[in-house]
């Protein structure tokens, strides 16, 4: 399907939809990727939001930052409760009483999405629901403070997986939600980070002029859970696709793209290094968990390679 | 007018439902409630309502979508019984402190464990104060009366809150009986448009749903829902008396029977009452002046209008079909118990604990209850405030 590009001279004209004054930490990954997705759609939106920082954060007693119809109902719902707004719009677009397009965001962060909202996420998009679930991945349950999540990078040190004498932080992989919500066959699933706006945008768009079910992973660097810079954050979304450790890649009706490919790929390490929760793992005795980390990245990678060479669309990739 | 016809509770409560044509139905399979809702699949996969159904993967996830699509703006409804309902518990209280209208038949059931299907009122009563209406149905009349009066209390402009109506699993849920139905035109006029207030679906209106708040308003808030909840009583007495203009059935806070004369008197819930009630026409049969008292209104619970009906008594027996542990009396008990306590004359009031995971009630349960009232008129003596009947000793 062909969805027209977006420049970023139209984009600096738009309204931005998720308004200032929100309570994010300075230098928060996630505002950026809210505003970023809002700004890419001319769509009515309305978007229902997991608990988490995002939502504990936007809307306050009589204030919020979203100029948007927007709703938080618990935790673990995100997906089911988009999925009751979308049923309801479907039923009265049917008898007449809407005449209004309009479009269905959920929002929620990795633990609100891999993990306690993991059920709800699944029997929405098998349901077919019209909706995009976006999940802004930082990697653990930082709202209540850096604890871990199915999300959280191998070697992590978060403060459920503290680097102590005997274990040296997160000993599990992460999980790999994105093939995981492929292995759904809903029409579109995609990686995106805000690093690479263009990329982000472009999916935003493409994925909401799809009918039914859309995912898409958003990297959403977290600089007080990650022990990183306040004014790193794009920096970090850069390195982790430079790196291969968070591939840009869509799969369309079953079709792979990698939608960027890296002219270098860098080594994993320049995406560890500036952050202080992979401190540990430049310790001598931790260098196989170093190692295997590496070696983990790099299977991930070129198996994607394979499955777009194989199953995908090669030559549409950029 | 209407028809009389032979059929179960749930098939009663799904065609009220099919007469009430909902915007929006999220449901979830559950024993004894299940048969309800393929019922009404029936009817949405056949063209008989317009409800878009949303056949969710848990109730969890039930009670969220109903909560989202109410917020959206339309009629929404779902049903569940026993682990379904507590699963859903979290948004169950959501729905409420959002104020939004959902509909729940809750066909009663045993909670786990050990684990049983059987009715019981466990599952309702560990929801009590969830900030919900509860209209509890003695039969299928009653919950198919109920159900169509719950939209209508449940969407008044004056109080604006989700609404469960409440009948035994299996006693009622899949027993046959004699019920009149009303015609639909008569129902879909009595329960009216649905009116939204605050729709997300006013996309030009954006509205901001369940914000963050802390130590400056939260207490506000919940004030402002217990005022809400004082003012239930009334629209549900309005919503009753309109209901008797379309059906000749009247309907109360409460059913009383021989309660005026009487000395002695049961006060029980949903399907026991009709046993009671025989048992207590052969006391009246024996001189001893019985009655009963059969709440429907369950929540809020109308202390003031309950006291007043019953404090003339001398001595209460309440059957509680669940039990409220380390409360050291059943929840119904306890609710009488408070409202009678303000008065300087008072009944004695004992409890009884019976038909737990479905175990029959049988008459010589009422009698025995009965017996043991008598006989504290007679030694004005309590043997056991509390006690289980109908159990293996």
């Amino acid at each position: 399907m062909a969805t027209a590009p977006l420049s970023l001279k139209e984009i600096s004209k738009k309204e931005v939809l998720f308004a200032p004054g929100h309570r994010m930490c300075a230098g928060c990954g996630a505002p950026i990727v809210v505003k970023m997705v809002l700004l890419a759609t001319d769509y009515n939106i309305i978007a229902t939001n997991s608990t988490g920082c995002l939502e504990v954060s936007s809307c306050i007693s009589e204030y919020t930052s979203w100029k948007i119809p927007w709703i938080h109902v618990a935790f673990e719902n995100s997906a089911a409760v988009a999925s009751g707004v979308e049923t309801m719009y479907r039923s009265l677009k049917k008898k007449g009483k809407i005449d209004k397009e309009i479009k269905v965001i959920a929002f929620g962060g990795d633990g609100g999405t891999y993990d306690i909202g993991f059920q709800s996420l699944s029997g929405a998009m098998e349901r077919g629901h019209d909706m995009l679930y976006i999940c802004y991945d930082n990697g653990a349950y930082m709202n209540t403070g850096i604890q871990r999540s199915s999300a959280t990078p191998l070697g992590a040190d978060t403060t459920t997986c503290p680097v102590g004498d005997v274990i040296p932080g997160k000993l599990q992989q992460r999980k790999d939600l994105t093939k995981i919500m492929a292995a759904h066959g809903i029409p579109y699933v995609a990686q995106a980070s805000p690093g690479h706006w263009q990329d982000l945008v472009k999916k935003v768009r493409k994925a909401l002029d799809i009918k039914g079910p859309k995912f898409m992973n958003i990297l959403a660097p977290c600089n007080r859970g990650w022990r990183s810079q306040s004014n790193d954050a794009i920096l970090l979304s850069r390195l982790a696709v430079e790196t291969c450790y968070w591939p840009l890649f869509e799969i369309e009706n079953g079709v792979t793209r990698v939608t960027v490919k890296p002219k270098e790929k860098k080594p994993l390490v320049d995406f560890l290094k500036p952050q202080g929760r992979f401190k540990h793992l430049f310790a001598p005795q931790n260098e196989a968990l170093l190692k295997s980390a590496q070696e983990q990245v790099d299977v991930y990678w070129e198996r994607l390679l394979k499955e777009e060479a194989c199953f995908g669309d090669a030559e549409a990739s950029e | 007018m209407g028809k009389v016809i032979a059929a179960t509770g749930n098939e009663a409560v799904a065609e009220a439902l099919r007469q009430i044509n909902p915007d929006v139905c999220a449901a979830y399979p559950i024993t004894p409630q299940t048969d309800m809702m393929q019922r009404f699949s029936f009817f949405t996969n056949n063209g008989m309502v317009k409800t878009e159904m949303i056949l969710v993967e848990s109730e969890h996830s039930a009670m969220s979508a109903c909560v989202g699509a109410s917020a959206a703006g339309g009629r929404v409804v779902t049903a569940t019984s026993s682990q379904g309902l507590l699963l859903m518990l979290e948004i169950v209280f959501i729905a409420s402190g959002f104020r939004l209208p959902i509909v729940m038949p809750v066909v009663n059931r045993a909670v786990s464990a050990p684990i049983n299907i059987h009715g019981d009122h466990s599952d309702a009563m560990a929801a009590r104060d969830a900030g919900w209406i509860q209209l509890w149905s003695e039969n299928a009349q009653e919950a198919y009366d109920n159900t169509i009066q719950a939209f209508r209390i449940a969407e008044h402009l004056d109080i604006r809150l989700p609404a469960m109506v409440c009948l035994d699993g299996f006693i009622i849920s899949h027993s046959i009986e004699r019920i009149e139905y009303l015609d639909d035109k008569v129902v879909s006029d009595f329960v009216g448009e649905f009116q939204a207030i605050n729709p997300l679906l006013d996309i030009e209106h954006p509205k901001s749903y369940g914000p963050l708040i802390l130590t400056d308003y939260y207490m506000e808030y919940r004030r402002a829902h217990n005022d809400v909840m004082s003012r239930v009583s009334k629209v549900v007495l309005d919503v009753a008396k309109d209901f008797e203009k379309i059906s000749g059935r009247k309907y109360d806070l409460f059913e009383t029977y021989r309660l005026e004369d009487a000395d002695i008197a049961l006060v029980v819930l949903n399907s026991a009452a009709g046993t009671s009630k025989d048992v207590i026409d052969s006391f009246r049969n024996k001189g001893i002046k019985a009655g009963l008292i059969k709440p429907r209104l369950m929540r809020p619970f109308p202390y003031a209008e309950v006291a007043e009906a019953l404090k003339h008594l001398k001595a209460i027996c309440v059957l509680d079909r669940a039990d409220a542990f380390g409360a050291s009396l059943g929840p119904l008990c306890t609710d009488i118990m408070a409202s009678l306590y303000q008065y300087q004359q008072k009944p004695v009031i004992i409890n009884k604990i019976y038909g737990l995971g479905g175990r029959d009630y049988l008459p010589s349960q009422a009698e025995y209850s009965l017996n043991e009232l008598v006989e504290i008129l007679n030694t004005g003596k309590v043997k056991t405030l509390k006690e289980y009947i109908g159990v293996r000793e």
